[in-house]
């Protein structure tokens, strides 16, 4: 078989830090290759020096079987290998096609011939079974009709190869697998595509070739054929993942944090929540599973006191605190890790003690000073607990990777001690090694008495963590489940008919 | 200052040096003659240094004003109404003290209502960020306006007759000239009000790096998002931060009324707080940096004078202006500066 796509000993740094060292790579014409790795184990430079977006350092590119003498993007579309980037790069007040042929529109005289374009546009999604209406505006779409209309856009530029870079972050979980079965399906008509994933599930589903990339270093390329799970994990974090305990222990008492008919209204006047009803018991994790925008953001929101319900109240082990911020929840036993590390988790630039210290400043003492000594002190001990890396007080939040940025948000919430978590998207974005380890934390802190409210868009996850769970459908608790379940597949299926509102499961 | 900084910093000022010195050509003069009396009339003496020193204190505070209010993620363009309403303060406080107040008490005193007078004018932009989010740009642009016009209005009632000055502070309120301890400075305006200014400097300095209000305002202006999600109360912050930086432009205007004129005179200003601008912008956010871009406009504003006898002192300003595009230009940014100290 001829390689469509080829590296040859590349490597990449960036001042001090490698991101890619001696990395060498064939991707088979016609097959689907994946690459996966932890977080910051270079699979992004590695996927931007193949592309031309980055120099390499040292090394060479093969495009079709030709060494590329200065790889470039422009060179590469017209080599035929297009990039799919993690975050469209679409203009939403745009229609589908007008972003389709942005930068090559086709003339007639000084007008953009649309017509022609969108003529040749439903020809490429029919040939390829990407169902996308040209005129509809790009605003008007789904994340996964974006995803479509962002392969449309290189494969309208004529692109045979395809690199994708973590292509189903942003798609919900009913997305995911029409996604897969269109990669294959491109794949079944000659296309050759090379895809980072964080997900061993999709690996599996997808791809024929697997390779693993750690800390920069190439590990293995293989067939996924008789490929496990459990051996991919292994050699992705270069140890043994251990599954975690489920717990003995249950929830039991009483209610240590309800929510009463909670409706939220967003901005506009639609409603977000509406009469959202729950109860957790000390030592309880319950799991809101969903597809996001349904409500989910104005949750997290209103169970920790960044913001007030229209109607209904707030209990945090008995004491009312509907109308409490979240300064004041804190001082009750809550905590909070965001949905969002960047936006609403971190002090990217300044170093992991301030970030620590970070809305627990009451807890270090009420001196007006910062008792630094203290903090730095404290970081040191938790960082070590969570195996932070670099394990560096002094480190700047924004260098470390993904999943050591979300355990030192996830570390300053445990320093709290909570008797309460409220937790979004605790893994988003998180390497493997990084998930064992936090979700270890999580199960401990509900073993030791926390309820926790797990929010999150991965229904493994929950299925793993919690011990009930609910679809938020439309601002409305939808299903309710006790966990494990017998028939976890069953449950799976009813609850992902549940996330999109078709019956009311239980 | 960073490495990095300071060399932006430096190739601003060499690349305004070389358009001012083409402008200097165009009009037939030598800019080497014009650099050189620049630096005769200012660092080249005794007199010359304690003038720049006097012209560099009040913008070392305005500049803090403004560059305090920055780390909070705010753009605080009211320095000069600030300074002027301190300077309104301390003279008026100043002058009611009964005659014989010792110095230890009036001093103190007339710099409390300096700070109270720059203060009351960042409340205002201040709540109004808070409660209704008005934009600090617009709200504090516009107070200047208010106070030119109000200080006009006062005057009336207050000014000496067939003057534009307010009756003379009393005798202890006034700030010693240095030249009392350095008599190599006589004659120069350079008061105590210099060694108090870097006081503040770098008290500032230590409140953002070492406290927990600083912190605050630190984490607020870098990431106002997080620090809310943090429990911070960000409206609060805004409020505390402008009150800050008007306190601190307040004691500017103290500098010049209580260490060189003895009362309030209208119009003193004269663009010293938005001269606190340039002087932010060039010397970021380090104690240092604000010191050291006080000295320069400082020894530009008192260049322009030694300058006057050979050429239009107008160039000075241009210079000036071309400092602070060069500084622009060459990525010595502002806009919302990183959390760390």
């Amino acid at each position: 078989m001829s390689e469509a796509l080829g590296a040859s000993g590349v490597a990449k740094a960036y001042g001090d830090c490698v991101a890619v060292r001696d990395a060498s790579l064939s991707v088979t014409a016609g097959t689907a290759h994946a690459l996966v790795g932890e977080n910051g184990a270079g699979k992004t430079t590695l996927m931007k020096i193949l592309y031309g977006l980055e120099p390499a350092d040292a090394g060479t590119v093969r495009i079709g079987g030709a060494v590329v003498s200065h790889p470039n993007p422009v060179d590469s579309i017209a080599r035929g290998v297009g990039m799919v980037h993690q975050h469209f790069m679409l203009v939403p007040t745009l229609s589908v096609v007008e972003n389709v042929v942005l930068g090559r529109e086709p003339r007639r005289g000084l007008r953009v011939d649309l017509a022609r374009a969108s003529a040749e546009l439903r020809a490429l999604a029919e040939a390829h079974g990407l169902g996308v209406d040209p005129a509809r505006l790009v605003g008007d779409l789904s994340v996964g009709e974006r995803q479509r209309v962002e392969i449309l856009k290189v494969l309208y530029r004529g692109a045979r190869t395809l690199i994708l870079d973590e292509p189903t972050a942003m798609l919900s979980p009913p997305e995911v697998q029409p996604f897969i079965a269109l990669l294959r399906s491109l794949v079944a008509g000659g296309a050759t595509v090379l895809m980072v994933t964080h997900k061993l599930g999709e690996v599996l589903a997808l791809a024929d070739h697997v390779t693993v990339l750690r800390r920069g270093e190439l590990v293995e390329t293989r067939p996924t054929a008789g490929l496990t799970a459990e051996a991919l994990g292994r050699a992705l974090v270069g140890r043994e993942v251990a599954a975690p305990q489920r717990r003995t222990r249950r929830g039991e008492g009483g209610a240590r944090f309800t929510l009463s008919d909670v409706r939220v209204l967003r901005p506009d006047g639609t409603t977000a929540l509406d009469g959202v009803s729950l109860a957790i018991a000390p030592g309880e994790i319950v799991g809101i599973a969903g597809v996001e925008g349904n409500g989910q953001h104005e949750l997290v929101q209103v169970a920790a006191g960044l913001a007030r319900p229209a109607v209904g109240s707030v209990e945090l082990d008995g004491v009312d605190c509907t109308t409490l911020g979240i300064a004041a929840r804190h001082r009750l036993g809550l905590g909070l890790v965001p949905e969002d590390r960047h936006e609403e988790g971190l002090l990217l630039d300044s170093p992991l003690w301030e970030n620590l210290y970070l809305g627990r400043e009451e807890g270090f003492g009420r001196s007006v000073l910062v008792p630094r000594a203290a903090v730095v002190a404290a970081t040191e001990r938790a960082i070590a607990e969570l195996d932070v890396r670099p394990p560096d007080p002094e480190a700047a939040a924004r260098s470390l990777s993904g999943g050591n940025q979300q355990k030192v948000v996830l570390a300053r919430e445990l320093g709290r001690s909570p008797r309460v978590l409220v937790c979004a998207q605790p893994t988003r974005g998180v390497d493997i090694g990084a998930i064992a380890e936090i979700h270890a934390r999580l199960l401990a802190l509900a073993d030791a008495g926390a309820a926790i409210l797990l929010v999150s868009a991965e229904l493994d996850e929950i299925l793993t963590l919690a011990d009930r769970v609910h679809v938020l459908y439309r601002g409305r608790l939808v299903a309710e489940h006790a966990l494990p379940a017998a028939d976890p597949d069953a449950l799976r299926g009813r609850l992902g008919g549940a996330m999109l509102g078709l019956g009311s499961a239980s | 200052m960073s490495a990095r900084r300071a060399l932006h910093v430096a190739i601003a000022l060499l690349a305004a040096l070389l358009v001012t010195s083409l402008f200097i050509l165009v009009a037939g003069r030598s800019p080497l003659r014009i650099y050189a009396a620049l630096l005769v009339g200012t660092w080249g003496n005794a007199y010359g240094a304690g003038q720049v020193l006097f012209k560099a204190t009040p913008l070392m505070l305005t500049g803090l004003a403004v560059s305090f209010a920055l780390r909070a993620g705010l753009f605080n363009v009211g320095a000069e109404g600030q300074l002027t309403a301190g300077g309104f303060a301390a003279g008026i406080v100043g002058a009611a003290l009964p005659a014989g107040t010792s110095a230890l008490l009036a001093i103190p005193t007339c710099l409390l209502a300096a700070a109270a007078g720059g203060a009351l004018l960042g409340v205002i932009p201040g709540w109004l960020k808070a409660r209704r989010g008005a934009h600090e740009v617009i709200t504090t642009i516009m107070l200047n306006f208010v106070v030119r016009a109000a200080m006009v209005g006062f005057g009336t009632m207050l000014f000496v007759r067939e003057s534009v000055h307010a009756q003379p502070v009393v005798a202890g309120a006034l700030l010693p000239r240095l030249s009392r301890i350095f008599p190599a400075l006589h004659g120069s305006a350079a008061s105590l009000a210099l060694p108090l200014s870097l006081l503040v400097v770098f008290l500032i300095a230590g409140l953002l790096a070492r406290t927990r209000l600083g912190f605050r305002i630190r984490a607020v202006g870098a990431q106002p998002e997080v620090a809310a999600t943090a429990g911070i109360d960000v409206g609060r912050t805004y409020l505390v931060a402008l009150t800050i930086a008007g306190a601190i432009a307040g004691l500017g205007g103290a500098s010049f009324v209580l260490g060189y004129k003895g009362y309030y005179e209208d119009g003193f200003a004269g663009g010293i707080g938005f001269v606190g601008i340039a002087v932010a912008v060039l010397g970021g956010t380090r104690p240092m940096g604000i010191v050291l871009a006080a000295l320069l406009f400082g020894t530009l504003g008192q260049g322009a004078l030694a300058v006057n006898a050979i050429c239009p002192k107008e160039i000075i300003d241009v210079m000036q202006a071309l400092i602070i595009i060069g500084a622009a230009a060459a990525g010595v940014r502002m806009g919302r500066p990183g959390v760390r100290t």
